[in-house]
């Protein structure tokens, strides 16, 4: 079996990567390019918005490059989650981005598009019959989650991208779909074991990020054969260690072992890795092992406001000895200052950087104080200017407050901005995790292959 | 004994929104095994350094290719909820720096 060489430019579309790596990775004669567009880990905005966290002209740079060196050399270009989450309105920005690219480069290519959104009713209807679970700790799903949801989207597995790779595509774009599958997809395609092409899609996915030092802009390539697969960065100050490579496995996952997707379960019980040369690790005996049932994991937000932020800090010590109450008490005013305007529904929250800020998630670790307070207090409403006076109001009643013991009577606050208001717009909140069983995953990822030239899909 | 002495790497980060992942790499294979036989790590010493239930604890492994203790958790809030503080979860590691044991 001959060596499949598989080349992920970058952790995700947009993050960017060196020419010279690059260039020293074509050089290689990948057979595939492929790159993870998305993740969850920028929160629940961008699937309920629809926008993308990665910039639109960073994933121009990199697919400017990325396209045009593979049409070249008649390899395919595989995108997984678009625009960051998949949904349909992120697959159009990135499609329209590819669509530019055609037109300015003056290059023709066969487009494959999959959507991974879901309508209401197919999930309702998965719902009824029972077909729909939860992923600790997510609650069980209720029709008004569904409701209330903005978009749906699905994890693909590799099958939609053999399907559009079948079919003709020369790119392939994709809505959200499983991190490993893009990687994987061309492998498996041809034959090589599941559990390795899976397992090397799983270390891909974050490209040179499994290196040392670890980059998430920069190449690293796969190599992979009938038994094993080796890992390699393209830069020469990185190196991939068996260590490196083992620490990566565990990153993002609860279970180092066992890791399930779309299809089955990536078993490395029996996996060992070994240094093959100075920058490259080879591993091996990664199994997969299909799952009776097949399932898709569901992913969704829902609007839960308008979102306005005020920036302030202090460092008064008495003040900063006194802040719990403080804030207590401007809360208590902020609440019954609109409790008969017909304003009572609002989330008010100060959030105190210098005594334990960032671990605000866990309510009762002991709080730590620093000699000064950054102070961001944030208000959401039902709309964009209930959340403006709000916070207005939480912040001019702290800022004058007179709290007992006072000494520094003109005012509690260190403002590093004028205007010191922030109005950020729509909140959103993952309202699904869920698993869906299905009979025929590819009939919840339609595929259309179109010819892209000068801009235009025919 | 302190952990921070002989761990090369102690990390946080969100593994999917509601779940938050603890990693602790050790610089010596041998002391790893030796932290990971004793226990060092069990749901109720875990539950006591963050201050949450034990049921709250997803689940402790090891992986001896990364010479590396796991700790999994349900996140106190999804990423992102109203009164997050770490959308990423990847500051929530500082107890483990701090963190002492008898061995």
């Amino acid at each position: 079996m001959q060596e499949m060489r598989i080349l992920s430019p970058t952790a995700i579309l947009g993050y960017g990567f060196p020419m010279e790596s690059f260039q020293r990775a074509m050089d290689l004669n990948p057979h595939v390019i492929a790159v993870d567009a998305g993740s969850t880990d920028p929160g629940p905005h961008y699937l309920g918005s629809g926008k993308s966290f990665t910039d639109r002209n960073a994933v121009k740079r990199d697919l400017s490059i990325m396209i045009p060196a593979a049409l070249e050399r008649g390899i395919p270009v595989i995108i997984g989650s678009a625009g960051g989450s998949g949904a349909d309105s992120h697959l159009d920005w990135n499609v329209d981005i590819i669509k530019e690219i055609s037109k300015e480069l003056n290059i023709e290519f066969k487009l494959g598009i999959i959507n991974s959104e879901l309508s209401k009713e197919t999930i309702k209807n998965k719902l009824d019959s029972g077909d729909i679970r939860p992923i600790f700790p997510a609650k069980q799903l209720e029709e008004r989650d569904i409701n209330e949801s903005e978009r749906i989207v699905a994890q693909m597995g590799f099958e939609p991208f053999i399907k559009a790779l079948e079919m003709g595509a020369e790119v392939i774009v994709a809505g959200r779909a499983y991190d490993p599958a893009v990687f994987a997809s061309l492998a498996v395609k041809n034959g090589y074991d599941i559990g390795l092409a899976v397992h090397l899609g799983k270390i891909l996915e974050c490209a040179a990020i499994a290196a040392t030092p670890g980059s998430g802009s920069d190449c690293m390539m796969g190599f992979l054969g009938e038994d094993y697969f080796k890992i390699m960065p393209l830069s020469d100050n990185r190196k991939c260690t068996t260590l490196s490579v083992a620490a990566h496995t565990l990153y993002e996952k609860s279970d180092p072992i066992h890791l399930p997707g779309p299809g089955g379960e990536l078993d490395l019980t029996n996996t060992t890795f070994e240094q093959f040369n100075e920058n490259t690790v080879i591993v091996k005996g990664s199994k997969f092992v299909p799952s009776v049932q097949y399932s898709l994991k569901l992913e969704s937000a829902r609007k839960t406001g308008y979102r306005t932020v005020s920036i302030a800090a202090c460092k008064d010590p008495i003040m900063i000895n006194a802040i719990d109450t403080i804030i207590e008490e401007v809360k208590a005013k902020v609440k019954s200052n609109f409790a008969n305007f017909g304003m009572d529904d609002f989330f008010l929250d100060f959030k105190v950087y210098g005594k334990n800020g960032v671990m605000g998630i866990f309510k009762n670790l002991p709080k730590e104080t620093s000699h000064e307070l950054c102070i961001i207090i944030e208000a959401v409403a039902k709309d964009q200017k209930q959340a403006d006076t709000i916070c207005s109001f939480a912040r001019s009643t702290m800022l004058h407050y007179g709290y007992e013991g006072r000494k520094s009577t003109a005012g509690n606050l260190a403002f590093p901005f004028s205007p010191s208001d922030f109005s950020v717009g729509e909140v959103y909140e993952f309202n699904m995790y869920h698993l869906m069983d299905v009979d025929n995953p590819a009939d919840f990822f339609p595929i259309s292959v179109k010819n892209c030239k000068g801009g235009e899909l025919a | 004994m302190k952990l921070f002495d002989i761990a090369d790497v102690i990390r946080s980060k969100n593994a999917g929104p509601y779940e938050l992942t603890f990693d602790i790499i050790f610089k010596e294979f041998d002391m790893y095994r030796k932290v990971w036989e004793n226990k060092v790590f069990n749901k109720q010493s875990f539950a006591k350094l963050y201050n949450i239930k034990e049921d709250d604890i997803i689940s402790i492994v090891n992986f001896d290719p990364a010479k590396a203790i796991k700790i999994t958790i349900a996140r106190p809030i999804c990423s992102g909820d109203l009164g997050e503080t770490d959308v990423y979860g990847a500051q929530q590691h500082s107890p483990l720096i701090g963190f002492e044991f008898d061995m």
